[in-house]
């Protein structure tokens, strides 16, 4: 199983801000159909490694493919085109526009023939109709006003829209970036939901996330992050949390053969 | 209530929230221009309580007339607020456009100016291009610099201005010295009591259009996106500069048009026309519900804006107050505006 290609990985990333050190020649595989959990303190750069991905900056040095290809994003309108998908921890939703329109946003369904390729007019009832589908598809559908303003939303639900864009999107790739890190309980165990049925769809997945439960949960294997590298990447019937966070301080070093650095789950084929 | 349920259901967090005040903040909140469509029409019955005359139709065909300057450059300023822009520039190149226009149609003959002769049509494009071509320039020095767009235009207001004495002095070019084309945005018709003027005609389409634009576009929807958080638009994958140069071009091109519209309304081409016009604009896309911190808006609000100002000033003045006091009524206006969309921007869940 050890020869299954990953469906993205990164070698040797390097990400520098000025004199602050992001990435620090970090490697990262995510194998087809599984969670991939990336853990570590703040300021480890789980989020700069994964903006490499998304397209929302390019790294320095490192080289990155997805599906086999060698790739260099320099937009999050390249790295969508690529099939991968972004929930920003900043969440990048448009508060004044509405559900529909976000769901949409810089990829808007247009009108057929001339209006569209040419005025760039929106098929607004098309756009309405498809997004209530996607947010039905991901038991999200109950949802009553698909032209309600996002702003007049609770954090809960824009995340849930956030997450919904995602999912109805992303092909080959699907990134959350601390998806549930300011939800309640109730809200939070929406989102794990989520993440469980993208997985039974065989959707590749990482999360980006500190709660140690909820990571221990949902992930076939967790990636540690620390001081810009990975440290470690481990399962959950391998090692527990306390190893976890042993490893996120720098307490503890794995082995490399006592890593999971393969695939361990065998995607569904759907 | 358990903490999992098998399939997420956020159904019962989308219920409409309750409660008087927060249906008024909310409903407000989703139609921007019912403010400004209340206060006009309050102030109409007013005005006609206070002095008939003001419901006439030749008194309501002057009011459109009077708004038909500050409400074409409007249009421009709205889709550049909405970016959370602003463009204190709107009047220079407008009187750069007019001067541009003026001169090139003229001949020494008939002028004391040094004149082009250009054919009228030809004029006028050329007059609407290089207001293009200044919004154009805005728009570079913002998206290329990352400058502030106060800064930019407050700097651009002073070199169109310049540029516009420089290259046609300060003569003023009188309506008979050109070609009719020139004014034809002045000529008047009559539709039952009511004289129309053709300029206030391209005014209205020209709402139309890009209330329609603004609505049923990817642009539309970008310049949205872009006003009101830049940085969730570009994660969007929206390009956000091209989506912000585009927007001072098309001003460019409106404040072009609303330049030939001028010298039709004016009867001439003149350097000093419409002096506080910049800040006329902003006025009226304030009172119109736009919010300055971008994002939120419409055009309808905008022309009730422009309207609003245009009564109060008319209305006002029919009642028998001089300037002081409508200069007054103008400004607290505006402040309750502001003051009415920072509280609007409150809703939240
Ligand atoms: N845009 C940026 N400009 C400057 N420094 C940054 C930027 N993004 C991240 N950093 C720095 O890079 C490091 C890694 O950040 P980040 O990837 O956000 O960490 P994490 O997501 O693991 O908390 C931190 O020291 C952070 O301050
Ligand atoms: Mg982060």
């Amino acid at each position: 199983m050890s020869t299954m290609p990953a469906i993205l990985s990164g070698r040797g990333l390097v990400k520098r801000f000025g004199k602050v050190v992001g990435l620090n020649g970090a490697d990262i595989d995510l194998f087809p159909g599984e969670v991939l959990a990336v853990i570590g303190d703040n300021g480890a750069g789980k989020s700069t490694l994964i903006k490499c991905f998304s397209g929302a900056h390019a790294p320095d040095t490192g080289t990155m493919e997805v599906a086999g290809q060698d790739v260099l994003f320099r937009s999050t309108h390249e790295a969508r085109l690529a099939g991968i998908e972004t929930v920003f921890q900043t969440l990048a939703v448009s508060p004044a526009l509405d559900i529909a329109e976000n769901l949409y946003l810089g990829r808007e369904i247009l009108k057929e023939g001339f209006l569209g390729t040419a005025f760039r007019m929106l098929d607004r009832k098309r756009m309405r109709a498809e997004a209530g589908q996607h947010l039905q598809d991901l038991g999200i559908g109950t949802i009553q006003n698909i032209s309600q303003a996002v702003e007049t939303l609770s954090g809960g639900q824009r995340q849930a829209v956030a997450v919904a864009r995602a999912a109805a999107f992303g092909s080959k790739v699907i990134i959350l970036d601390e998806p549930t890190a300011a939800l309640g309980v109730r809200e939070s165990a929406r989102v794990l939901q989520l993440i469980h049925d993208l997985r039974e769809r065989g959707m590749p997945v990482i999360l980006i996330s500190h709660n140690m439960p909820q990571v221990f949960e949902v992930a076939d294997r967790i990636h540690v992050q620390r001081l810009g590298k990975r440290a470690a990447v481990i399962t959950p019937s391998t090692h527990n949390m306390n190893d976890a966070v042993a490893i996120m301080t720098g307490a503890l070093t794995v082995e490399e053969a006592d890593q999971a650095l393969g695939p361990v789950r065998t995607p569904v084929v759907s | 209530m358990t903490s999992t349920t098998a399939t997420p259901d956020l159904s019962e967090e989308f219920a409409e929230k309750s409660g008087i005040i927060p249906k008024i903040q909310s409903t407000l909140h989703k139609y921007p221009y019912l403010s400004p469509l209340f206060v006009l029409i309050v102030a109409m019955i007013v005005f006609t309580m206070l002095n008939e005359r003001f419901i006439l139709a030749t008194n309501l065909s002057l009011m459109t007339q009077q708004t038909v300057i500050v409400g074409t450059l409007a249009i421009a300023q709205t889709l550049i607020i909405l970016t959370a822009g602003i463009d204190l520039s709107i009047g220079a190149i407008m009187v750069f456009g007019q001067m541009m226009m003026a001169n090139l149609v003229v001949t020494s003959e008939v002028s004391n100016v040094a004149g082009y002769g250009w054919p009228a049509a030809l004029a006028i494009v050329a007059g609407v291009l290089i207001a293009v071509v200044a919004g154009g320039v805005n728009g570079f020095l913002i998206v290329r610099f990352e400058l502030p767009p106060f800064i930019v235009t407050l700097g651009t207001l002073s070199i169109f201005t310049a540029l516009s004495l420089i290259f046609f002095k300060a003569r003023t070019i009188q309506g008979p010295e050109m070609p009719d084309a020139m004014t034809w945005m002045g000529t008047t018709f009559k539709i039952g009591p009511f004289t129309v003027m053709t300029g206030v005609l391209v005014m209205l389409a020209m709402y139309g259009i890009f209330a329609y634009i603004l609505r049923n576009t990817a642009w539309g929807t970008h310049i949205y996106a872009v006003g009101d958080d830049p940085d969730a638009a570009e994660l969007s994958g929206i390009n956000t500069g091209r989506v912000l140069f585009s927007v001072y071009c098309v001003a460019g091109l409106i404040i072009g048009i609303a330049a030939w519209i001028t010298i039709g309304r004016v009867g001439s081409a003149s350097p000093n026309v419409a002096p506080n016009i910049n800040l006329d604009s902003i006025t009226a896309v304030v009172i119109g519900g736009t919010s300055l911190f971008g994002g939120r808006g419409t055009m309808i609000g905008t022309l009730l804006g422009a309207l609003i100002v245009v009564v109060f000033q008319n209305g006002l003045a029919l009642a028998g107050y001089d300037q002081a006091p409508r200069v007054l009524a103008v400004g607290v206006l505006v402040i309750a505006a502001v003051a009415l969309d920072q509280w609007i921007r409150k809703v939240q869940g």
